[in-house]
C-alpha cells in the first residue's frame, strides 16, 4: 500500500464566535500536527485601558465580546470593587446574579440550539434544521429570548447593557416591575427541562477523557461572581493568586495565547468544569433533571457538554425565579466610591468559563495597567489535545464527514475567538 | 415573493466584537420569517454553508486593522450589490480606533516583543475609508429593530427610515425627563445620533455616545456646558474618545481639549 498523507483544513470555522481556522495533518494514519489557528485581528484593549478612569472599565471591556458582555462587565466591576475594598451584599448582589442568569440562558441557548445541535443532527445551521424541526428551533428561540429579556430589563439592552456600574447599578427596579418576566420564566423553566431531555438523547461519540477541570467554587452557591478557584486535581486558591499558578504560552500559529497550569499543563474551563466541581450546589430541580437524563454527577465526554449546558440553563431559570421571589428593591441603586492607589483582582464565570481581570489604579482612579484572561484562551490547548486523540479514532470516515466531526469537537467548547485574541501581543511585552 | 429568486444576503466580519451581527440572531421573533424571505448565503457565525457570490445585500461588521483586511474589503465590495455597514466599528473604526491617537512606532515597540511579527495597521479605519458604502447603521451595538428595518426596506426597494436627529429627541418622544436639567447628570445626548431609543437617560444615566455624532453636532457648546459643570480637560477628552472616537466631529472636539 502506498503511504498516504491527508490534511484536514477548515479555512474559516463556522458557528463559532470570531475568526478561526483548523489544520490537521495525518500521515500513514498517524496524526502529525494539529493547529487551531486564531487569526482574528487583535484589538489592544489592555493597551488603551491605560489612562482611562476606573469607572469606564466595565463598558470598555464589554466590547471585547458581544456574546458575553455581562461577563466582562461583572469581572471588571468586581475587580474594581476588590481594589477599593468593598463587597456588595443583599439585593444589589442578587440583581447581579440575576443579570448573569440572563446571559447564561441567552448564550447557552444560542450555542445549544443554533450552533451545536445542528452538528448532531446533520444540518448546516439552525435555519435549515428548522425546516424539519420547526417546533424545536422555535422553543430554542423563545428560550433564548427570555435570557435576553432579563439582560434587557435589568441592563437596558441585551448587547452591551448600560445599567451596571462599579458600586451597583444606575437604576434599580420595584418588585412589581418583574411580574411579567416572572411568568415567562416559569415557561422558560419548563422549556429548559425539555431541553435537557432533548439534548440527552442526541447521538454522542464515545470520547471519555481525563481532564483537569478548573472553576470557581462558592461555599453555598453555584458560582457566578465569587468563590475560590478549584480543580479536581487539588488546586484551591484565592482569585488574587491566579497569576502565580497559571501562565500563558505563546504559540506561533495562533493570534491568541494558550493558558496552562504551571504545575501541570492544560486544563478545562466552562460548563463541564463548573458542573463537575459544583454539582451539589445546583438547585434540586437541576440536579434531578441531570441525573434523570443519565448524565451522572460527573461528565468527562466533551460532546455531552451540550447536555451540561442545558442543565445550566435550567439552573439559571430556577435561580432567576428564586431571586425574583425573594427580591426587595434596594434602598439605593449604588454606593459611591472614592478611588485610591490599589490593585484589584476578579474572576467570574462567563458562560464559557472563568474570566480573569486584574487592574492597578492610581489615587485619581486612572487605570495604570490591566490584564484580562478570557475562557477561550484557557481552553485552547485542551481543544487541540482533544483533536490529537479524537482524529485517530475516526480515520475511516470520509473526508467531509471527518472534517465536520472535527469542527463539532471544537464547537464542544463553544469557543469565543473574538475573546481569545484580544490579548496576545500585550502579554508578549511581559515576556 | 412567488416566482422571484430570493435575494442573497451575506454577513462579513472585520475587527469587531461580533455583537452587531449577533443582533441578527437576537431577532428571535423575526429570524425564521426573515430567513424565509432571503437566502442567507454567507454568515459564518451561524452557518457552515457558504454560497458563492455575487450577493444582493452585504452586511459588514468591524473595522479595517490589517493589510489582509484592507484587501478583503475590496473583494466584499466587488461581490456585493448593496453594502451596509453595521455598527460603530464599521462606520467609525470602533473602540479599537483609540490606537489612532498614539504614536504608532511607540505603540508598537511598547506593546510588541517582536515587532516584525505584527500584522496590524497603524490605524483602525471605517469601511467607508476604503470602499463605497451604500448605507450606514450606527451604534455600539446597532439597534436590532433598525437592522430589521434596513433589511425589509431593501426587500421592498425603499429607503430605510433611520432618523438622524439627536438622542434628546428620543428622550422627549419616550417621555424621559432630561437628566441634565433634573439631576445635573452630564449627558452627551444633544450631540449623539438617535437610534437606541434613548436608553441611558431612561436608566438615570447620561448618554455616553455609543451611537456616535449626529449630523452637524454642536460639540463646542456641549463641552462648554460640561466645563461649567466641573468637567476637566482629561475627562472631556475621554468623553469624546470612546466607541466612536475617530468619527470626525468627535475626533476634532477631543483634539481641541487634548
Ligand atoms: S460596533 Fe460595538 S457592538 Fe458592534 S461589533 Fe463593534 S464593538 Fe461590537
Ligand atoms: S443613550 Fe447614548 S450611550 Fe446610551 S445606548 Fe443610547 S446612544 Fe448609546
Amino acid at each position: 500500500m502506498t503511504k498516504k498523507t491527508r490534511t484536514i483544513k477548515v479555512d474559516y470555522l463556522a458557528r463559532v464566535e470570531g475568526e478561526g481556522a483548523l489544520y490537521i495533518k495525518i500521515k500513514d494514519d498517524v496524526v502529525q500536527d494539529v493547529k487551531l489557528k486564531i487569526f482574528e485581528p487583535p484589538r489592544f484593549f489592555e493597551a488603551f485601558l491605560q489612562g482611562r478612569d476606573f469607572r469606564e472599565a466595565p463598558d470598555i471591556t464589554a466590547r471585547i465580546c458581544g456574546i458575553c458582555p455581562v461577563a466582562y462587565q461583572m469581572s471588571a466591576i468586581h475587580a474594581m470593587e476588590n481594589a477599593l475594598g468593598i463587597q456588595l451584599e443583599g439585593p444589589l448582589r442578587e440583581i447581579r446574579r440575576l443579570m448573569y442568569c440572563g446571559e447564561w440562558i441567552e448564550s447557552h441557548v444560542l450555542h445549544i440550539y443554533m450552533l451545536h445541535a445542528p452538528d448532531f443532527l446533520g444540518y448546516e445551521d439552525a435555519v435549515r434544521m428548522a425546516k424539519d424541526h420547526k417546533e424545536i428551533v422555535e422553543r430554542g428561540l423563545q428560550l433564548k429570548k427570555i435570557g435576553n429579556e432579563i439582560v434587557s430589563l435589568v441592563g437596558g439592552r441585551e448587547i452591551h447593557p448600560i445599567n451596571a456600574r462599579v458600586g451597583g447599578f444606575y437604576k434599580v427596579f420595584a418588585k412589581t416591575e418583574f411580574d411579567g418576566l416572572k411568568e415567562r420564566l416559569k415557561w422558560a423553566r419548563d422549556a429548559a427541562l425539555e431541553t435537557v431531555r432533548w439534548t440527552a438523547q442526541l447521538p454522542f461519540p464515545e470520547f471519555e477523557q481525563d481532564y483537569e477541570f478548573v472553576a470557581l467554587r462558592h461555599p453555598e452557591e453555584y458560582p457566578f461572581n465569587e468563590g475560590r478557584l478549584v480543580s479536581n486535581r487539588g488546586l484551591d486558591i484565592a482569585v488574587a493568586d491566579y497569576e502565580n499558578h497559571f501562565v500563558e504560552e505563546h504559540v506561533e500559529h495562533s493570534n491568541a495565547l494558550h493558558s496552562v497550569l504551571k504545575e501541570r499543563d492544560s486544563y478545562f474551563v466552562g460548563p463541564m468544569a463548573r458542573y463537575n466541581l459544583n454539582f451539589e450546589r445546583l438547585s434540586p430541580l437541576a440536579q434531578e433533571a441531570a441525573l434523570e437524563s443519565g448524565l451522572g454527577r460527573e461528565c468527562n465526554n466533551p460532546f455531552k457538554s451540550i447536555v451540561v449546558r442545558s442543565v445550566e440553563v435550567l439552573y439559571a431559570c430556577d435561580e432567576a425565579l428564586r431571586i425574583l421571589e425573594s427580591y426587595e428593591k434596594p434602598d439605593r441603586p449604588h454606593i459611591d466610591l472614592e478611588p485610591r492607589e490599589s490593585v484589584g483582582y476578579s474572576c467570574t464565570e462567563a458562560p464559557r468559563g472563568i474570566l480573569y481581570h486584574r487592574y492597578s489604579i492610581d489615587a485619581q482612579g486612572r487605570i495604570l495597567n490591566a490584564r484580562i484572561v478570557p475562557p477561550t484562551s484557557q481552553n485552547q490547548k485542551t481543544i487541540e489535545n482533544d483533536l490529537w486523540k479524537f482524529v485517530p479514532k475516526f480515520l475511516d470516515l470520509p473526508e467531509e464527514k471527518l472534517t465536520w466531526q472535527c469542527e463539532q469537537a471544537i464547537r464542544n467548547y463553544d469557543p469565543c475567538i473574538s475573546c481569545a485574541t484580544h490579548f496576545l501581543k500585550l502579554d508578549l511585552e511581559r515576556v | 415573493m412567488a416566482g422571484k429568486k430570493k435575494p442573497k444576503v451575506a454577513v462579513w466580519k472585520f475587527a469587531s466584537c461580533d455583537g452587531c451581527q449577533l443582533s441578527l440572531l437576537d431577532c428571535e421573533d423575526e429570524l425564521l420569517a426573515v430567513a424565509e424571505a432571503i437566502e442567507i448565503a454567507n454568515f459564518p457565525e451561524a452557518s457552515r454553508a457558504v454560497v458563492k457570490g455575487p450577493y444582493d445585500l452585504s452586511l459588514v461588521e468591524g473595522s479595517i486593522t490589517t493589510p489582509h483586511d484592507e484587501e478583503r474589503i475590496h473583494q466584499v465590495r466587488r461581490s456585493s450589490k448593496f453594502l451596509v455597514t453595521i455598527g460603530a466599528c464599521a462606520t467609525a473604526g470602533g473602540i479599537q480606533a483609540l490606537r489612532n491617537f498614539k504614536d504608532v512606532q511607540d505603540f508598537v515597540s511598547i506593546v510588541y516583543a517582536t515587532p516584525d511579527y505584527i500584522d496590524t495597521l497603524a490605524k483602525s479605519s471605517a469601511i467607508s475609508d476604503h470602499v463605497r458604502v451604500d448605507f450606514e447603521l450606527r451604534g455600539c451595538p446597532i439597534n436590532k429593530y433598525q437592522l430589521v428595518e434596513v433589511v425589509s426596506a431593501y426587500l421592498k426597494d425603499r429607503k430605510p427610515v433611520t432618523p438622524a436627529h439627536s438622542v434628546c429627541v428620543e428622550c422627549k418622544r419616550r417621555g424621559t425627563v432630561c437628566v441634565m436639567v433634573s439631576q445635573g447628570t452630564l449627558c452627551m445626548g444633544p450631540v449623539v445620533h438617535a437610534g437606541c431609543g434613548a436608553i441611558c437617560p431612561a436608566y438615570d444615566r447620561g448618554c455616553y455616545g455609543c451611537f456616535g455624532p449626529k449630523e452637524t453636532p454642536n460639540t463646542e457648546s456641549l463641552s462648554e456646558w460640561f466645563k461649567d459643570h466641573g468637567m476637566g480637560n482629561e475627562e472631556l477628552v475621554r468623553a469624546y474618545r470612546s466607541f466612536n472616537a475617530y468619527a470626525t466631529p468627535f475626533r476634532k472636539e477631543s483634539e481641541r481639549h487634548d
